[in-house]
């Protein structure tokens, strides 16, 4: 055994040994540490995906001295390193892009809890990657699951505690489905090994027996990590959750954590309960039809949203559902593209979240379209980035979200009988992404607050109007910016007044280019990536 | 070239431009702005429309048709004479198609049917699933037959070669501390992280007098927040006081409870118990003794910084000495780490001192949930 093949172990436990170390080092410290945690562990990702692409094989790596049937079991494919990078990553990005806000939303003995939360998060994201052991991912999902409501709470005030406990109350219901679907799935294969209980199942589908066991365990499995990576109906968490965290926390949960569910629901399938079975279910079909539900109605609820935050977040709905229709479609092209979608999502989703913060920062931490105008021209980095994230969404040429989208359209084709609904669902549901994304872009690069008579064209009496309107709004910009002393004192300190253009903070704009790159990265050499899921999807089997 | 249009308030053109400049959203019809309902006074004052003929001026909250949710002002605001509050919003800024807020009765009527019809569809939900997962378990393997599935060659390996192989006289402690030693480390971390959660979310690291510097937005509006130090440290004046009785049970009974955690912990690889419940038991004792003797006396010997070194020296001795063991079975190395004899106090290798730690990281735990739900501090 070389080296390399020791390092899915090892970057989970270096991650969570940072964490225990964190608690007692100070705010500074912990983030230090974290940052290097997370670049460790995304440099060893790095090295398993090129093992693994080099000796075209995955690999099961004993925790113990113990081997399959009997002890803990982690294995690591294409598929697991490289999503296991991607997420270290979009990880790396997140944190040092809202690092300053970090510093500022969190009490100040508090923020090396803040990192705890992020390392344990990290690691289990990582062994939710990595695991062969059903428990262990039950484990994980668990450290998750609370690493989430810490990192959502921590910001203490009243709108995120009331996130915190809906995500909980959610986030319970779906860990308490997939751990009764875990039992049913034990009590009939006896197994709690990936391997071995994929043979158990092969043998019961081939003996016939257990027929409905097996089909309430499939859909309590599906809908309980459904529930918790917040799939259409059970989506009511995700816009405050999303919208009230602090803004790591936000891309954090929305680029990542759904994406780990997800990303466990597909091992599940392909490892666990077998593909064949599962589309043989059909369980797929309603998976498919809630992912195109999620598509059509995120995007709704995001256009009649008219909080910046909270209209990305809706948006998540909507992305999650692309995902969970590709899963839907059933076939391996379909599934391709829904991994592929994971990435590309949680890459622009971390980056909406990074470059909004950076938006409203500068119109006086107010996120409605009106007092967004023109926010571009006063951080132009920032718009850069939105205006990128959001065409990519779309589906701009160039960029991931067009390549998604034409895997996703590419797989359609392949299944007849989901091909038109399909088509349909894509191309509705760019419309609806078009319309709320595009329109927040131009209000972006529109004439800015303080241009209040930009031009007479519009008519003598619209300008006159909206000076009305707005000459209250700075107004009350400027008291409310006055109200919030402390923090508006804090914002003074580092870049003069809340209203004026921020000043220049090196990892936030680092990780708005680099998120930037990784979309133009993901949506220009797309081949690669494509050829790694396919590859790595095939090797689950 | 243009055609001339007379009302161009109603026209598609201007309402889509509104829509995209983001003042008016057209879909709902109301104002765009976020934080409208509470600052309206302040804002509708200052516009240059002329008060109606009853000019009160601003102190009395203006009701208007705009504010998005119904606030409940319009009763509030009665006995005030302001016969006509809802010119103000329309002159200030025109409604492209007003809708009129819904009337508190309405509203009320409407939500008290659809809070009805959420509990009705909640209780047939919860009914539906729970007569699902009933009926499920009609079809799954009979409890305790010999035939079940899960009795397989992975139980049997665990009865046969438990002893043998983890050197535990105790086959669960056997399991969850040798075989499946990863699973139980991360169930240590989901008690470290949950009592990092609740760190968070109850320790108050302000003293009372000081205003707590780094508030976030919102908390200097919020007087509840400024007081609640205060209040969560005056709390211990509610706490009871030497209460003899209490006293003298806890003399008798916190020693011996307290030496039977450290048993179970001890013996956890020859008898039943282990690190999870000898951790909860010396819990309840320290919570015992803190209840009876105060927080002055208790923090003599476990203050957080005492809590924060027992937490942090048990988890990452688990840790390294787990992480030693793994790598060595992965690699099929030798461990090196003598079994003993079977029974003996001082055997089975790594599951005594890891059994130590995975007790004293729940004994920890546990009283810090209680200390902080208590006063907001260990």
């Amino acid at each position: 055994m070389t080296l390399v093949q020791n390092f899915p172990f090892f970057s989970i436990i270096i991650a969570m040994f940072s964490g225990i170390l964190s608690s007692v080092l100070t705010g500074k410290q912990a983030r230090n540490l974290s940052l290097a945690a997370i670049v460790v562990t995304t440099a060893m990702s790095a090295m398993v995906l090129a093992f693994c692409l080099e000796t075209g094989q995955s690999y099961t790596y004993m925790m113990g001295h113990f081997p399959a049937p009997w002890g803990n079991e982690i294995r690591a494919g294409v598929l697991e390193g490289l999503t296991a990078l991607m997420f270290g990553i979009v990880m790396f990005l997140s944190v040092a892009g809202g690092m300053r806000h970090t510093f500022q939303d969190v009490e100040h003995s508090k923020i090396n809890l803040f990192y705890i939360m992020i390392d344990l998060m990290l690691s289990s994201l990582l062994a939710l990657v990595y695991t062969n052991d059903l428990f262990t991912a039950y484990v994980f999902v668990e450290i998750n699951t609370i690493a989430g409501c810490g990192l959502i709470m921590i910001r203490q005030i009243g709108r995120s505690f009331t996130a915190a406990i809906r995500y909980m109350i959610m986030s319970q219901l779906g860990s308490g489905l997939f751990l009764i679907g875990l039992t049913l799935l034990y009590d009939v294969t006896g197994h709690l090994l990936m391997s071995p209980a994929r043979e158990a199942v092969a043998a019961i589908e081939a003996a016939g027996s257990y027929e409905i066991p097996m089909l309430v365990i499939l859909a309590v499995i599906s809908v309980g990590l459904a529930i918790k990576s917040g799939l259409y109906p059970f989506h009511s968490w995700i816009p405050y959750t999303y919208g009230y965290a602090t803004p790591t926390a936000s891309a954090v949960l929305s680029g990542l954590v759904s994406k780990g569910y997800i990303f466990l629901l597909i091992k599940i399938f392909y490892r666990v309960l077998g593909q064949e079975n599962v589309i043989a279910s059909r369980i797929v079909n309603v998976l498919f039809l809630f992912g195109l539900a999620g598509m059509i109605l995120g995007s709704v609820h995001a256009i009649l949203e008219r909080d910046l935050r909270r209209m990305i977040a809706y948006s998540s709905v909507a992305q999650i559902g692309y995902i969970y229709m590709g899963i839907g479609l059933g076939t391996q092209a379909g599934m391709v593209a829904a991994v592929f979608h994971i990435f590309t999502h949680s890459a622009t989703k971390a980056l909406l979240f990074i470059s909004a913060v950076g938006l409203y920062q500068v119109s006086g931490n107010k996120k409605d379209y009106v007092s967004l105008r023109g926010a571009a021209y006063r951080n132009p980095l920032a718009g850069l980035g939105f205006a990128v994230g959001s065409l990519s969404m779309v589906g701009f040429p160039m960029l991931s979200g067009f390549i998604s989208k034409l895997l996703f359209a590419t797989a359609a084709l392949q299944s007849p009988h989901k091909m038109m609904l399909t088509l349909m669902g894509l191309a509705v549901s760019t419309v609806l992404n078009a319309i709320y994304f595009l329109r927040m872009v131009i209000t972006l690069y529109r004439g800015g607050e303080g241009a209040g008579a930009e031009s007479g064209e519009p008519g003598v009496q619209r300008a006159g109007e909206t000076s009305g309107v707005r000459d209250p709004a700075a107004r009350r910009a400027g008291e409310t910016s006055g109200v919030r002393d402390p923090a508006g004192r804090q914002a003074g300190e580092n870049s003069g007044t809340c209203v004026q253009p921020a000043a220049p903070y090196w990892p936030a704009r680092l990780a708005v280019i680099c998120f930037i790159l990784l979309n133009l990265f993901l949506g220009l050499m797309s081949q690669p990536v494509v050829q790694a899921i396919a590859d790595g999807l095939a090797m689950f089997d | 070239m243009s055609r001339q249009r007379d009302n161009y308030q109603q026209s598609f053109w201007r309402k889509f431009r509104q829509w995209v400049d983001g003042e008016v959203d057209t879909l709902t019809a109301e104002r765009m702005e976020s934080a409208a309902p509470v600052l309206q006074p302040e804002t509708a004052a200052p516009a240059p429309v002329p008060q109606p003929e009853t000019a009160v001026p601003a102190p009395v909250p203006q009701p208007e048709t705009a504010a998005p949710a119904p606030v409940p002002q319009p009763e509030t605001a009665a006995p005030a004479p302001v016969p006509q509050p809802q010119t103000v919003a329309p002159a200030s800024h025109p409604q492209p198609n007003g809708a009129p807020a819904l009337s508190p009765v309405t509203e009320g009527r409407g939500l008290r049917l659809y809070n009805r019809f959420y509990q009705i569809m909640s209780v047939l939900l919860c009914m539906g699933i729970i007569l699902v997962l009933l009926w499920t378990i009609a079809y799954l393997p009979v409890f305790g037959n010999a035939g079940n599935p899960d009795n397989n060659e992975v139980s049997a390996r665990y009865i046969e070669q438990g002893l043998k192989e983890t050197g535990a006289m105790n086959m669960v402690t056997g399991m969850i501390l040798d075989y499946r030693a990863f699973d139980t480390f991360g169930e240590s971390c989901v008690l470290f992280i949950a009592s990092c959660c609740v760190l968070v979310l109850l320790r108050v690291d302000t003293a009372p007098g000081e205003n707590p510097g780094k508030k976030k937005h919102g908390a200097a509006g919020d007087p509840a927040q400024v007081h609640l130090p205060e209040q969560l440290v005056d709390d211990r004046i509610f706490e009871p006081k030497n209460d003899i009785i209490l006293q003298k049970c806890a003399t008798v009974l916190v020693p011996v409870i307290l030496m039977f955690g450290v048993y179970i912990i001890l013996n956890g690889h020859l008898s039943p118990g282990g690190g999870f419940s000898g951790g909860a038991v010396m819990g309840s004792g320290l919570i015992l003794y803190l209840n009876a003797f105060g927080f002055r006396k208790t923090e003599r010997f476990f203050n957080e910084k005492v809590y924060r070194r027992i937490t942090v020296s048990a988890l990452t001795f688990y840790c390294l000495a787990k992480s030693y063991s793994f790598f060595t079975g992965a690699n099929h190395l030798e461990s090196g780490i003598p079994l003993g004899t079977a029974g003996a106090i001082l055997s089975s290798g790594l599951i005594l001192p890891l059994n130590i730690c995975v007790g004293l990281v729940v004994a920890c735990t546990m009283y810090a949930f209680y200390t902080l739900f208590r006063k907001g501090g260990i």
